[in-house]
């Protein structure tokens, strides 16, 4: 299995504060990675750093053998990384409609594209000329997820999309994930819920302190209950 | 495959129309205030005609606020500078400006607005390049940066044409008013009202029917996520900062002719306005800045009228007022 991204010693400040202190990982083509940790651990930073959003301050980021540490986010973003942000930024004032054509850069919205979406997130056809702010939490996040694949992508990367949503719709969103991952989707997403993280997850990667402290694969962790508490804080029989 | 949403169909959004029926409510109340409806019917087309000429100068800086952040406080200089402009026009075509034919007078009028806003639209290139470029999130140097800008260009100004008070007359078709009754509509503060709709028009239109327009909204809300989908929002920027700035140049000509002079120090009571205007409209909201821009000319034509005393401050009021009802202003578009 090729690896699509790469992260080699990657070091990113944010004024003062030293948060990536030497990344290293690999997310492997057409596999979910997951990337775990508690609050503060730096997953975020990571997706950031990566999305060119904070510039890394040291470190060699590659997309398809491809250096883009130095890269604009709107360069990163046209090789073919989408992004959902942890606090989902759909664009409230416009339609539904309106932040799916602005998704769509290269052109105008592709039908059958379009049909596989709806599939997915029925609501979104709904609402289609209803303005994004008027959404729930949840749709707001499909509208999300949604704008990051409206178009084709190299990359999709996800954080928490699962922060904050009733039960019944974190179920729901990780079978639309699951449906994403079959069509062969790279990911890379941060998650807290463990049960999520289980699910979507291929192979996993923990962090604490702004390191990389455990990689592996999903299965291993999920089943290996010492080794959750010790670099989770808590295991998936806790968790559930 | 699982049904996501709620099964309730969302409320249809509300369209919030307060703000728009405020300056109606604000004409209504003023009818038995001032008695004669044919003062209030001419201070209402003063007021209209005022607003809108704010309104095109104003409506540059709230997205230039929305989109880009920036707190320019040197927009006053494009207005300078769009109207000193014009005199290069104007002038040497003052014979065809006093022929009394409305097609010869537009024939210099257009070319000296034009001109205007390229020369205006040019120097936001380079205040955005120079000036702007390299205090992007700094507001405090922005302040300092944009204020030095505009002394440089008020004494440039000066400095080129000399410190006299320049006249510019009303073209002779665009004198006089139209006679209703007992009521007396100056012709050129209709050509203001319809200039400043045309332009309110077509900048909703580009807003909300093109995708430029479309990026321009999303920007304003949040921009690291316009680039994050793949757009160059810098490069929006600085087109938006250059529209910004070709619109003042065009309220600065109108305001000339409005006036029937021209000096570097101009636009500095103008700034004044054209800020409360923007943050009572809502930084980033040109419906807001529309109907903010109307109801400052009404306060300074109904106030001037009714309480001269408190013409100085009556738009400090008005502010305070609105801000009370809505502190993020009429129509919030951003967060801050």
């Amino acid at each position: 299995m090729t690896d699509l991204l790469q992260l080699s010693g990657v070091h990113t400040h944010i004024g003062r504060y030293h948060i990536l202190q030497g990344i290293d990982l690999a997310v492997a083509q057409g596999q979910t990675t997951m990337l775990l940790g508690r609050n503060g651990a730096g997953k975020t930073t990571t997706l950031r750093t990566i999305m060119g959003l904070w510039q890394a301050s040291s470190g060699e980021i590659s997309l398809a053998g491809e250096r883009i540490e130095s890269r604009a986010t709107p360069d990163i973003a046209q090789l073919g990384v989408g992004y959902v942000p942890e606090s989902m930024a759909v664009f409230s004032d416009l339609t539904v409609k309106e932040n799916l054509v602005l998704a769509a850069r290269d052109g105008p919205l592709d039908d059958a594209q379009l049909d596989w979406i709806f599939g997915f997130f029925p609501a979104l056809r709904r609402f289609w000329l209803s303005r994004a702010g008027s959404l729930s939490g949840g749709q707001k996040q499909m509208l999300s997820i949604a704008r990051a694949i409206v178009e084709p992508r190299e990359l999709l990367l996800i954080d928490e999309p699962t922060k904050g949503l009733a039960p019944a719709i974190v179920m729901a969103l990780i079978e639309c994930l699951k449906e994403i991952k079959r069509k062969g989707a790279t990911i890379l997403m941060v998650e807290q819920n463990f049960f999520a993280a289980r699910e979507l997850g291929d192979n996993v990667l923990v962090m604490d302190n702004g390191t990389i402290v455990h990689r592996g694969e999903m299965t291993a962790l999920a089943s290996d209950v010492p080794l959750q508490e010790r670099l989770l804080g808590l295991s998936l029989e806790a968790h559930q | 495959m699982t049904e996501l949403a709620a099964t309730d169909p969302l409320p249809k959004p509300k369209r919030d129309i307060a703000p728009i029926l405020l300056p109606i409510a604000v004409a209504l109340v003023m009818i038995p205030l001032i008695g004669s409806p044919s003062t209030w019917l001419t201070l209402t087309a003063a007021s209209l005609a005022m607003g809108m000429m704010i309104f095109i100068m104003a409506s540059g800086l709230t997205l230039v606020f929305g989109l880009m952040d920036v707190l320019n406080f040197g927009h006053g200089a494009f207005i300078a500078v769009g109207a000193y402009v014009a005199t290069l026009v104007l002038a040497p075509f003052a014979a065809s400006l006093q022929a009394d034919s409305l097609w010869m007078n537009l024939a210099v009028l257009a070319p000296a607005a034009l001109l205007s806003m390229a020369v205006s639209g040019a120097l936001g290139l380079i205040v955005e390049r120079v000036l702007i470029l390299p205090v992007y999130g700094q507001h405090l140097k922005q302040i300092l940066m944009t204020t030095g800008g505009l002394i440089v260009a008020e004494q440039t100004l000066y400095a080129v044409w000399g410190p006299q008070i320049i006249p510019t007359p009303l073209p002779t078709s665009l004198r006089g008013s139209f006679i209703f009754g007992d009521v007396a509509i100056a012709k050129y503060r209709v050509l203001a009202m319809l200039i400043g709709l045309a332009v309110f028009i077509a900048i909703q239109l580009v807003l909300n029917r093109t995708k430029l327009g479309l990026l321009i909204r999303a920007g304003v809300e949040n921009r690291e996520m316009v680039e994050a989908l793949g757009y160059r929002i810098r490069r929006l920027f600085l087109g938006v900062f250059m529209t910004g700035s070709a619109l003042a140049g065009l309220g600065g000509v109108m305001w000339a002719l409005y006036r029937e002079q021209v000096h570097a120090s101009m636009s500095d009571d103008l700034t004044v306005l054209i800020f409360i205007v923007v943050i009572i409209g809502g930084l980033g909201s040109i419906g807001g800045c529309f109907i903010g821009a109307i109801l400052v000319a009404m306060v300074a034509n109904y106030g001037g009228f009714l309480l001269p005393k408190l013409a100085l401050v009556s738009n400090i009021l008005l502010m305070v007022a609105i801000l009370m009802w809505r502190p993020r202003g009429l129509y919030a578009v951003t967060s801050r």
